[in-house]
C-alpha cells in the first residue's frame, strides 16, 4: 500500500481558525514552523466591520482575497506531506464550502470544529451530511 | 438452453469442460468470502458511524469549554494572540499513526503524541498564569478528542470506499461472471451432447453397413459352397463311372 508509508510521517496538525480557536490551540501546542518558515496554521480575521481581514502575514486584503487565502492555505495544508490532521472553523469552511465538499481524501482528515460564536451546526458538516446520507432519509 | 446470454468464446471440449467449471467453482466461493468480507465491514462501518456521530457532539460540547477558558484568559491576562503566534515554533502537540487490521482492510488512527516543551511558560507572568495553564489543559483535552474524532473520520472515509470497491465486486461476480460461466457450461454440454448423437448415429451406420455386407458375403459363401459341391459330386459321378464300366481292352 503506496498510502502506508505516506501517513507514517504525517504527525503535524494544521488548522484554519480565526483568532481565538488559533490562540486556544497554540497554545496546547500544535503551532510549528517548518524550515521553509511555513506555517502550519492560517488566521482569518473575522473583523468584518471594514471588511478588512488580516491572513498571517498582517497584509491588508479584501473579501474575495481573503477567500482565496483560504483557498490557498487549505489546498497547501492539504497537500502538504507532513500533516495528518486539517482543523477547520466550520463558518470559515462555509466560505469554502464547494471546495471541503469536493475533498474526499482519507489524509489528511479533515475535520470541521466550532468557533466561540459559531455554534457547531451538524447540519453542515460534509462528513455528517453523508453520515445521514447513508442511513438513508 | 444453450447459453443464450453472453459466453466465453471457448471450444467445446471435455477439458474446456472441467477447466469452466473449476472457473465457476472458484468464482462462487470468491463471491461467498467476498460478502462474508462485506458483512464485515458494514458491521464495522455501522459502529464507526454512531461513533462518528457521537463524537462530533461531544466536540461541540468540548469546544464551547475550550472558548470559555480562552475568554477568562483574555479577560485576566489581555490580548495574548500575538505572544503565542510568535512563539509558536515546533509542535509539542503531534500525533501519531497507528493501524488496525479489519479483515483486511489496513485502517489508519491517529494516537496523541504529545512532547514535552517549555512553550509559553512565560505567558501571563504578570498576571493570569493560572488561568492560561488552565486554558492550555482545556486545550490539549479538546485537542484530544478532535484527534479520536480525526481517526474516527479517518476509517469511515476508507471503510466507506473498500465497502464500495467490494460492493462493486460481489455484484459483478454475482451478475456478470457466475451467469456467463454458467452460459458457457451449457454451451459446452449442449455441443459435446450433439457431438454424441452424431457419433452414435454414425456408429449405427457403420454398423448397418456391416450386417449387410456381411449377410451379403454369407450368401455368397453359401451359393459358393453349393456350387462347389455340385462340382464335386460331377467330378465324382464321372469318376464312379469310370469305374464302374467295364473296359473291353481290359483282359483280366
Amino acid at each position: 500500500m503506496a498510502s502506508t508509508t505516506a501517513f507514517k510521517d504525517r504527525n503535524l496538525i494544521a488548522v484554519i481558525g480565526d483568532e481565538d480557536s488559533i490562540t486556544g490551540l497554540l497554545l496546547a501546542g500544535v503551532g510549528h514552523i517548518n524550515e521553509h518558515q511555513r506555517k502550519n496554521f492560517l488566521i482569518v480575521d473575522s473583523s468584518e466591520l471594514f471588511g478588512v481581514f488580516y491572513i498571517i502575514s498582517h497584509s491588508r486584503m479584501s473579501p474575495e482575497t481573503q477567500i482565496s487565502g483560504i483557498e490557498a492555505a487549505f489546498q497547501e495544508f492539504t497537500q502538504r506531506k507532513d500533516i495528518a490532521i486539517v482543523l477547520i472553523n466550520q463558518h470559515i469552511a462555509e466560505k469554502i464550502r464547494p471546495t471541503v465538499d469536493r475533498y474526499q481524501e482519507a489524509f489528511p482528515t479533515l475535520l470541521e470544529i466550532p468557533s466561540k460564536d459559531h455554534p457547531y451546526d451538524p447540519s453542515k458538516d460534509s462528513v455528517l451530511k453523508r453520515v445521514q446520507k447513508l442511513f438513508g432519509e | 438452453m444453450s447459453g443464450a446470454g453472453p459466453r466465453e468464446n471457448v471450444f467445446a471440449t471435455r477439458m474446456a469442460l472441467t477447466n469452466t467449471k473449476l472457473r465457476l467453482k472458484g468464482a462462487e466461493t470468491g463471491h461467498s468470502l467476498l460478502a462474508k468480507k462485506r458483512d464485515a465491514l458494514t458491521t464495522r462501518f455501522r459502529a464507526i458511524l454512531r461513533k462518528v456521530d457521537e463524537a462530533k457532539r461531544k466536540m461541540g460540547r468540548v469546544m464551547q469549554l475550550a472558548s470559555f477558558s480562552m475568554a477568562e484568559v483574555t479577560y485576566t491576562t489581555g490580548d495574548i494572540s500575538y505572544i503565542v503566534q510568535e512563539q509558536a515554533k515546533l509542535a509539542t502537540f503531534r500525533v501519531k499513526a497507528k493501524q488496525e487490521n479489519v479483515s483486511g482492510v489496513l485502517l489508519p488512527g491517529f494516537e496523541v503524541d504529545r512532547v514535552p516543551g517549555s512553550d509559553f511558560n512565560l505567558t501571563g507572568l504578570g498576571r493570569g498564569g493560572q488561568q492560561v495553564l488552565r486554558a492550555k489543559e482545556v486545550y490539549a483535552k479538546a485537542l484530544e478528542t478532535l484527534v479520536e474524532l480525526a481517526s474516527l473520520q479517518t476509517a469511515f472515509t476508507i471503510l466507506d470506499e473498500v465497502i464500495r470497491a467490494t460492493n462493486r465486486r460481489v455484484n459483478a461476480i454475482e451478475h456478470v461472471i457466475i451467469p456467463r460461466l454458467d452460459n458457457t457450461i451449457k454451451y459446452i454440454m449442449s455441443e459435446l451432447d450433439e457431438m454424441d448423437r452424431e457419433e452414435f448415429f454414425r456408429l449405427k451406420k457403420v454398423q448397418g453397413k456391416k450386417k449387410r455386407d456381411a449377410g451379403k458375403a454369407e450368401m455368397k459363401a453359401i451359393t459358393d459352397k453349393e456350387e462347389s459341391l455340385k462340382q464335386l459330386d460331377e467330378q465324382q459321378e464321372s469318376t464312379v463311372d469310370l469305374l464302374s464300366t467295364k473296359d473291353a481292352d481290359v483282359i483280366f
